[in-house]
């Protein structure tokens, strides 16, 4: 039995109040949308690369509060990294929902561990993952994802295009 | 004053005994995360009775071979069991002869069969289909792909604010070209209970044909083709107490007898040869292939147990629940109704006011109550109301007061959580 105490936790609920970097950036380098069909999660992300570093991302969209607090985290977090750590934080961070890295052993995902509880949570997995997806998408010149089909966190590997 | 015929009006007279015919269903004695199970998900599916669970058992133990095939004692037995089926859905439904009663995988396939079997035959270019904004994705999308092979227009009823569908709006959508209506008996999403009977008569008196889908009626009301007087109608067996895998379309026999087959195979055909295939008469013409017997004669026992009951004593106690429901959740600040018809079913379709539905579905999950959320394969519907998804709570007779107090607490608590 899923304990979703343990994933709503206030620096969830702390993020989906409040939510860091909401909106649209002017002058995005990158742009992407992620849409869940299944539950209707929607979201525009925005990006800003400076050289091959991240300078900065906003995002903006209707979404649950998992994906909200997920979409905020992550662009603090990416905040300042190079494509490449980016890259492999969205791979730790897909791993960690998906139940496949153990938030004791290494990784860079700092304070997103507070997202481990999903992985007790098929349905919700989709919903963390989405923003990661998305970001993913737009580093990789795609304009839109989804969480379904090929995409699907749940089947198959997003892998480093 | 002939007292024998006030009292048969009035069957039953009694209650529903809630925790008698609770103790029927041995899986609402479970438990989730060490909480007793809520269970407020049953126009998703709803839960079988013990009664069905060993007729299941006792088929497939004692009665199973295929049918209408060999002529070695099983196989008899199976085919007789299965036809006996047949005939309790015939007279659950009041259709005028079992022939009229083609077993299918559920509502869906049902639709889709009349989708093939009518739509493909006898709709053509320029024609259009009237469908209404309640529908199911599933009464939706297999008239698309009717309409997109050939080039009919979708024509939809609109709905007022309360959920309900403008009468006049659809009476003006009834014209020279419109060759179906398609409605829902009771909506999903909101509970509205459509005034079926009124828009079948409506059509009729234009010449047009009514397929009603009565996946959520079926569990709730009662049915009678000849009250309703439609063309077809679509229900499954897993809303009603029964297993997944099996479900009814009801045909009067005239449409039946002049659609094309939708799927080939055998049972379905009386003579092959490679020249020329004759088709088996109705309902054998739509049951290619062998059909899920065990769970077809599962579905029979469902029907028993829901005339055991009383589907009048069944309405009246999800009646009082619903209203029950509406009251408590009214009460709630910061959460709000949606679809709020004055005829509904058992559903109650909500929204907390800051929180995602999503969240609130994990959140009562944690409380062990199980209620639905997203958009409930209604996405016509949440576009009107200008939501992306609703919780909805769907009740059943063997859902109890307690158990509404349960999700108004839980609501309470999700708001406490994200306040």
């Amino acid at each position: 039995m899923a304990d979703s105490k343990q994933l709503y936790q206030e620096v969830i609920l702390d993020h989906n109040r409040k939510p860091r970097n909401w909106g649209v950036l002017s002058d995005a380098t990158h742009r992407a949308e992620g849409h869940n069909p299944l539950c209707g999660d929607h979201l525009t992300l925005t990006l800003r690369l400076r050289g091959d570093a991240v300078d900065t991302v906003n995002f903006q969209g209707e979404s649950c509060a998992i994906c909200k607090a997920s979409a905020s985290m992550m662009t603090v977090a990416v905040k300042g990294k190079s494509k490449d750590d980016t890259e492999r934080l969205v791979q730790e961070f897909r791993d960690l929902a998906t139940g496949k890295l153990d938030a004791a052993g290494p990784h860079h995902l700092g304070r997103l561990t507070v997202f481990a509880g999903v992985r007790d949570l098929p349905t919700r997995v989709k919903c963390a993952i989405l923003p990661w997806h998305t970001l993913h998408a737009a580093l990789n010149e795609q304009t839109s994802t989804t969480t379904e089909a090929e995409a699907d966190p749940m089947h198959a590997p997003v892998g480093n295009a | 004053m002939n007292p024998s015929r006030t009292e048969l009006k009035q069957i039953p007279t009694d209650g529903l005994d809630v925790e008698r015919v609770r103790a029927d269903f041995p899986i609402l004695r479970l438990k989730v995360g060490g909480k007793p199970l809520v269970y407020l998900d049953n126009a998703a599916s709803s839960q079988m009775p013990q009664a069905v669970l060993d007729r299941w058992v006792r088929y497939q133990t004692t009665q199973h071979s295929n049918i209408h095939r060999a002529v070695h004692y099983l196989s008899e037995t199976a085919t007789a069991e299965y036809e006996a089926a047949r005939r309790k859905l015939a007279a659950f439904i009041h259709a005028k002869e079992e022939r009229e009663v083609v077993f299918t995988t559920g509502t869906t396939d049902a639709i889709n069969l009349v989708a093939h079997g009518y739509g493909r035959k006898f709709i053509g270019a320029g024609d259009e289909i009237v469908l209404t904004t309640l529908e199911h994705h599933s009464n939706i999308v297999p008239w698309q792909m009717v309409a997109e092979e050939t080039g009919a227009r979708i024509r939809v009823v609109p709905v007022n604010d309360r959920g309900e569908l403008v009468f006049e709006e659809y009476l003006k959508l009834l014209g020279p070209r419109t060759r179906l209506v398609g409605v829902g008996h009771v909506s999903n999403a909101l509970g509205t209970i459509n005034p079926v009977r009124e828009m079948i008569a409506a059509a009729h008196e234009r010449g047009i044909p009514v397929l009603v889908d009565g996946a959520q009626a079926a569990p709730h009301m009662q049915l009678d083709m000849q009250a309703l007087d439609c063309d077809f109608y679509a229900f499954s067996g897993h809303k009603m107490f029964g297993p997944t895998g099996i479900g009814v379309l009801y045909g009067k026999a005239a449409w039946l007898e002049k659609m094309q087959p939708y799927k080939g195979g055998g049972d379905m055909i009386l003579s092959v040869t490679f020249e020329k295939t004759v088709y088996n008469v109705i309902p054998g013409k739509f049951e290619a292939g062998t059909p899920p017997i065990a769970a077809a004669i599962a579905l029979g026992a469902a029907a028993d147990y829901i005339a055991g009951i009383g589907i009048e004593r069944i309405h009246a106690h999800e009646t009082d629940l619903l209203d029950y429901a509406t009251d408590r959740v009214n009460r709630l600040p910061g959460v709000r109704i949606v679809g709020t018809a004055e005829k509904k079913a058992a559903v109650l379709s909500f929204v907390v006011e800051g929180v995602h539905p999503h969240d609130v579905g994990t959140l009562l999950n944690e409380n062990g109550i199980a209620v639905r959320t997203g958009h409930h394969c209604a996405q016509p519907v949440m576009q009107r109301f200008g939501i992306p998804a609703t919780s909805r709570a769907s009740f059943a007779f063997y859902n109890t007061h307690a158990e509404v107090d349960a999700l108004v607490a839980g609501i309470r608590n999700v708001q406490k959580t994200f306040g």
